[in-house]
């Protein structure tokens, strides 16, 4: 569950896109039922003619393009992860980025648009902005010391149990290091200089709703501490095991539970089981001629469980809703037992809604195990744009105006000076380079609607001096997305770290939230003898009727320090106190998990704080979701 | 301390002739002034945003409320010209030639200056003696390729004809001295100032003092401005605002005399352009050097690091005014002392300082030759605690007097090597005692605007003087509590930052004790064999105020009925200590100051030994006889040492005062 919403990794890899999601087409479902097959015809009259693919759903392809190397299952994730994942870094084992002998980087892999290919102006700007050398060299350790991994503290009539309930159960090291860790920097910094902390004692793969009460139930018998593991993408510590807990601990891998029950073609529904991926869950459904929509950044990896544990939000919002706006149905088991509503009304007034007690919750309750969620018709049509703007102020003026009239694509980024410097090259006449920044756009509907909507947009662009820079520049934009992360370890490789951070803020403070956070992160990073200016940058990735949700890229060449962890994370701990100061949440999406604890007091008040740590002590007295996220 | 007055010496040497400077065509101007017309222009399209909450409160019409700030905004705003501003450089520049013999600027200072505009809008904030503070400020900041501030002036200029516009057209706007209770005006101001400042079109000048301070002593700062140019911080609206103290000091005031007679209560006239003709008769004379001393610019960020909680503007929109809140009140006032303090350590003296200090705790005269050797023992001591001195290096200190006595000679008479305050340009024929007394005052007043300057060099280690002198024992905590008492009666005096006690205390401690007063043991404190002398002196810096605070008070005792309205407070006392004068039973002409009895009774209506009640339209004086009594008490216990068991009652009243 872990799952960190999402677009904080999204970002790095912008260039390069996920193949993985939308272009595959090939079928998977291997089920016969008479329903299915009538969802597969169906599908093929939604899905373009062949020859029409290639033009009209360009679009989705080029942000999905490799899809994963073997056909899809219906259970795409192996259990052995490190089998296909690196156990030290972003994504797959066989997509990163490298500085061939030549100097120039490449992208390794067949998966992504950018795989394979050399990327020659990269070195150019690596080695400017953070004034890194490639003769500086930083390598991670190459492989996992299995030395280092303390042995399990096991709980032998638990497994027992486990075991004779026919349950998967793993002590091996690196299954118990693979989900030790999300994806903040001082977790991977850590794994890549071979240093393991404490680490889950017990890997069980369940593989169906049953499977998880069995495990609860034996949890709580046993006292046994649970935390529940989706995608591992968590940016927030949330899959940190803490170090107090003297229990054994048993990471609860929802990895198998992937299947889609049903899908109800009359409400537009579809029932998932919570361990399923996002890539895969969006791939089947296209398949049968649908989608969810819901597509934060990290949906190659990030898992259904995962969105509602965190409250994630997708890019495509604006059409389809966040997590929240998505479920129908949620079931989650807890030490109490399942919770879940009676029916599947789309909205109720029985008091509190309990999603709320679920959503957003980190894996303290229980374990989502299935969920009803809202799907759509693949739209027709999609269509990228994009829009330079002379400079970042005039940008967020545009977006604001377009939040105003509610006009706003599925998607509408705005990065400031210094993204545009990484991702583009281009020159547009009349703008100032050191000033102009780009927004870039993502339409989806009819196609005659999309073209009224694409110039609604454009017209009030127009107002605020931007100017229209085209369908490739802005797909460019979230295909950069989704290598992002790739590019961190790559920058780990040559004393460059970084991490992104986000917030949502009220219009009237964007800018000047923008400013003071960027301002800060570089004067901190000088009083803390940071040697190289750092790379602090932003960008606002969606809008909202009061206000934005706004992303900081953070970076630097940490040659010269003895602590470099210690020195990012006192940045990123006066970065967000500054955030916070200038009326910035505590987060958009990714999460509080135990990296944002000491300030949710300040964020929802004491009393907050004591509803949410009543409802805690009422579902799980015995504290067996034992991950200490978020209370 | 030392090595301070030995920096001190050294960055005077770095100080630059400004007369001798060529005025020249200033760049930065002229690009800053240029966004400045379209500024009003631009601020009033805000109105509607401002008018609206006040509106709502009122009940009036928008566009009523709308038209009244228009007006407002036309009392107010500023037309800064570069043609205008052109011609008072060109008018003052020839006016400080003849006034002063030079200007003496710290460069350092305006490179610091210059670097702070670049980084982050700028406030200024310079001590206030004279109408010169201003004018000089803008015809420096010219002079230096700096963009021109705006300042806020009291409405009081704008009535001056002509002037007026004047001053509005070289970058004054100008407030009401007060408006507490309108809050449209305060809407239109405040964000007047704040678009200003957020918009960077130019640096925002103000008197933290509020006012001219008629006694060369700092006066209590005022926090109203202060909040307003920290607010886009506190808001989020600025990454930071650099406020820089500056110290202006003259060798002499132009609007000495005409101080002295204010304080002794002769109303002040009311400015008006003819009265500034007149004072053209002052650029005849003789006014020694002036001093702008430009600080080292005060981050607001680091300043409210750890006490303000920013994230307190996040749940009203940012554009409603807000009042401060109780921490960020005390934060405020916290802040605007340290400011004063920062002026007041950065104010150059001048060696008549030192002597003026001397002449008058002799009012009998000096012969020439002990002044020269007093007044280099207390250089010395004013070096050792730190003063600001600007003593000419290679001069004999006989001359140095000399050359001091003869700027101030309208102050002195000097014959046959005895010199005296007193009275040189009276009246041939002396009419009355009173005149006479009162003439004599206006000297001694005259005087000590100069001995005030350097007060706050003496002033820690003058109230632990007092404190040693007064206290049962020797004991720590007893000197202590002495101390820490009139440190508090005298708040409203000094400069003395709110909650500073200890530190106060223990730099007074040091600071003797490394000059070998005292002896600071562990629960003792005692005085050197040598200390004596030092100690006396130190004692008499503040026996004016002792006096004077006991004057007042032995009048709310003694002469007090049940319906002294505050109006009538100030003319009563001034009656009461003139009488005392003149039945020569009291020495001390300072108790005549209009100003200390303010002050004195500001100090007792703190420790609520007088109360103010409102009856009808009249504020009368409820005097606490009792309390007042023993508060007088233990301040004579100082000079007189008779009372000796007052002490204690009067530490218990203190105690339940407070």
């Amino acid at each position: 569950m872990t799952g960190r919403g999402c677009d904080l990794h999204q970002s790095p890899a912008e260039s390069l896109t996920s193949d993985s999601k939308h272009g595959s087409s090939m079928a998977s479902s291997s089920s016969s039922s008479s329903a299915q097959q009538r969802l597969r015809i169906i599908a093929g009259h939604l899905q373009k003619r062949p020859e029409d693919e290639n033009a009209s759903v360009a679009a989705q392809e080029c942000k999905a393009e490799a899809p994963r190397s073997e056909p899809s299952s219906a259970t795409p994730v192996p259990r052995r992860r490190q089998e296909i994942m690196k156990w030290n870094g972003w994504g797959y084992s066989d997509s990163r980025f490298l500085f061939n002998k030549k100097g120039q980087a490449e992208f390794t892999g067949k998966r992504y648009r950018l795989s394979g290919l050399i990327l020659p102006s990269l070195k150019d700007w690596f080695e400017g902005t953070f004034g890194a050398n490639l003769q500086h060299r930083s390598p991670a350790t190459p492989s996992l010391n299995l030395s280092a991994v303390a042995p399990p503290n096991l709980n032998q009539p638990f497994v027992e149990d486990l075991k004779a309930a026919g349950l998967t159960v793993s002590h091996d090291p690196e299954d118990r290091v693979f989900r030790a860790h999300g994806h903040c920097l001082h977790e991977v910094f850590a794994l890549r200089e071979g240093r393991i902390g404490r680490v889950p004692d017990t890997v069980v793969w369940p593989s169906c709703h049953s499977d998880v009460e069995k495990i609860v139930e034996l949890a709580c018998e046993h006292n046994v501490c649970l935390i529940p593991y989706g995608g591992g993408t968590s940016v927030s510590s949330a899959l940190e095991c803490p170090r107090e807990e003297s229990r054994s601990i048993v990471s609860l891998d929802t990895s198998q539970m992937s299947r889609i029950l049903w899908i109800d073609e009359k409400n537009l529904t579809a029932h998932v089981e919570a361990g399923i991926i996002g890539q895969d869950l969006e791939r089947q459904l296209n398949e049968r001629g649908f989608c969810t929509g819901h597509e934060p950044d990290s949906m190659e990896f990030s898992s259904l469980g995962g969105w509602v544990a965190t409250r994630a939000s997708g890019m495509k919002k604006n059409i389809y809703g966040n997590i929240e706006d998505l479920v129908v149905h949620i079931k989650m088991v807890t030490p109490r037992g399942v919770i879940e509503k009676s029916c599947l009304g789309p909205r109720m007034s029985t008091g509190p809604d309990i999603h709320h007690f679920i959503l957003g919750s980190e894996g303290t309750l229980g374990v989502v195990t299935e969920v009803t969620l809202k799907i759509r018709p693949i739209p027709e049509y999609q269509k990228y744009g994009s829009v330079v703007f002379p400079n970042f102020q005039q940008g967020v003026a545009c977006l604001r105006e377009v939040a105003r009239q509610r006009c706003a694509p599925a998607s509408i980024r705005l990065m400031d000076n210094e993204q545009f410097q990484f991702g583009y090259r281009s020159q547009f006449k009349g703008f100032d380079p050191q000033h102009l920044c780009v927004a870039t756009l993502l339409f989806e509907g009819d196609r005659g609607k999309v073209l009224q909507h694409e110039k609604q947009v454009y017209d009030i662009a127009a107002k605020f001096g931007g100017l229209a820079a085209g369908e490739d520049n802005g797909q460019r934009g979230y295909m950069l997305t989704f290598v992002i992360a790739y590019l961190r370890d790559l920058g780990m490789d040559y004393y460059v770290i970084g991490e992104s951070f986000e917030t949502s803020v009220p219009w009237d403070r964007v800018l000047d939230l923008c400013r003071n956070v960027k301002e800060r992160i570089v004067r901190e990073c000088k009083e803390r003898g940071v040697q190289f200016p750092p790379l602090s940058t932003s960008r606002v990735t969606q809008t909202y009727d009061a206000g934005a949700c706004v992303y900081f890229y953070f970076a630097f060449n940490y040659r010269g320090l003895s602590d470099p962890v210690h020195v990012y994370e006192q940045v990123e701990h006066a970065a967000r106190e500054e955030i916070l100061a200038n009326g910035g949440s505590l987060s958009h999406h990714h999460g509080v998990g135990k990296l944002r604890k000491e300030w949710m007091k300040e964020s929802v008040s004491g009393v907050g704080l004591g509803m949410l740590k009543s409802v805690k002590e009422y579902v799980d007295p015995q504290n067996i979701f034992g991950n200490r996220n978020l209370l | 301390m030392a090595s301070r007055a030995l920096y001190s010496v050294s960055v005077l040497q770095h100080f630059c002739m400004l007369s001798d400077k060529i005025l020249h065509a200033c760049n930065t101007c002229s690009v800053n002034l240029s966004l400045l017309p379209s500024f009003n222009i631009f601020f009033r399209g805000n109105i509607k945003h401002i008018s609206c909450p006040v509106s709502s409160e009122s009940g009036d019409s928008t566009e009523c409320v709308a038209e009244e700030a228009s007006l407002i905004l036309d009392e107010m705003a500023h037309r800064l010209q570069l043609s205008t501003v052109r011609f008072f450089v060109f008018t003052l520049s020839k006016a400080f030639k003849r006034l002063f013999r030079s200007v003496c600027v710290n460069e350092e200072g305006i490179q610091r200056l210059q670097q702070a505009v670049q980084e982050h809008p700028v406030v200024l904030l310079p001590s206030h003696r004279s109408y010169m503070d201003f004018l000089m400020m803008s015809y420096l900041l010219y002079m230096y390729d700096l963009p021109l501030p705006v300042i806020a002036a009291g409405m009081d200029f704008m009535s001056m004809k002509f002037v007026g516009e004047m001053l509005r057209m070289s970058g004054a706007f100008f407030i009401r001295r007060s408006f507490g209770g309108d809050k449209l005006y305060w809407a239109v101001f405040s964000e007047y100032v704040k678009t200003m400042l957020r918009n960077g079109y130019a640096p925002i000048e103000f008197f933290l003092e509020g006012t001219r301070s008629r006694t060369c002593k700092s006066l209590t700062p005022k926090t109203g401005l202060l909040n307003i140019v920290m607010e886009p911080f506190f808001k989020g609206e600025l990454f930071d605002v650099n406020l820089v103290p500056v110290s202006i000091s003259y060798e002499r005031i132009l609007e000495e005399s005409l101080y002295a007679r204010e304080l002794l209560g002769i109303p002040k006239p009311k400015e008006s352009t003819s009265g500034l003709l007149k004072a053209r008769r002052v650029l005849s004379e003789d006014y020694g050097s002036m001093y702008v001393y430009f600080g080292h610019p005060v981050s607001v960020r680091s300043l409210t690091e750890g006490k303000i909680t920013r994230s307190q503007y996040n749940l009203l929109p940012r554009c409603i005014p807000q009042k401060p809140s109780a921490d960020t009140h005390e934060f405020l006032n916290d802040a605007a002392f340290r400011l004063v303090r920062i002026q007041e350590e950065n104010m150059v003296l001048k060696p008549w300082v030192l002597i003026a200090t001397l002449l008058l705790q002799n009012p009998d005269g000096m012969d020439l030759s002990s002044l020269a050797e007093q007044t280099d023992w207390l250089r010395h001591l004013a070096l050792a605690f730190g003063a600001y001195l600007d003593w000419p290096d290679h001069e004999a200190c006989s001359e140095v007097i000399s050359c001091s006595l003869a700027l101030h000679r309208h102050l002195l008479s000097v014959s046959a090597g005895h010199v005296q305050l007193s009275v040189t340009d009276a009246p041939q024929v002396e009419s009355t005692p009173e005149e006479a007394v009162f003439h004599q005052a206006v000297v001694v007043l005259s005087c000590a605007s100069y001995r005030n300057q350097i007060l706050h060099v003496f002033l820690r280690p003058a109230l632990l003087a007092v404190a040693m002198q007064s206290a049962n024992s020797n004991r720590k905590d007893d000197v202590y509590n002495c101390f820490n008492f009139l440190r508090n009666m005298f708040s409203n005096e000094f400069i003395l930052c709110p909650g500073d006690s200890v530190q106060d205390f223990e730099e007074a401690c040091y600071l003797l004790m490394k000059r070998g007063v005292l002896q600071v043991l562990e629960h003792e404190i005692v005085m050197s064999a040598s200390g004596h002398s030092t100690l006396a002196f130190l004692s008499s810096v503040l026996d004016p105020f002792l006096q004077g605070y006991q004057v007042v008070s032995r009048y709310l005792c003694e002469e007090t009925n049940e319906n002294l309205t505050e109006k009538e407070f100030i003319p009563a006392v001034r009656n009461f200590a003139l009488k005392l004068i003149l039945a020569g039973r009291l020495k001390c002409y300072e108790a005549l100051s209009s100003d200390l009895q303010k002050n004195a009774l500001a100090a007792f209506l703190r420790l609520k030994a007088v109360r103010k009640v409102k009856v009808g339209d009249q504020v009368t004086l409820k005097v606490n006889k009792i309390a007042v009594n023993s508060l007088e008490d233990t301040l004579g216990k100082s000079d007189v040492t008779s009372h000796q068991n007052s002490w204690c009652s009067s530490m218990a009243m203190f105690e339940i005062a407070i």
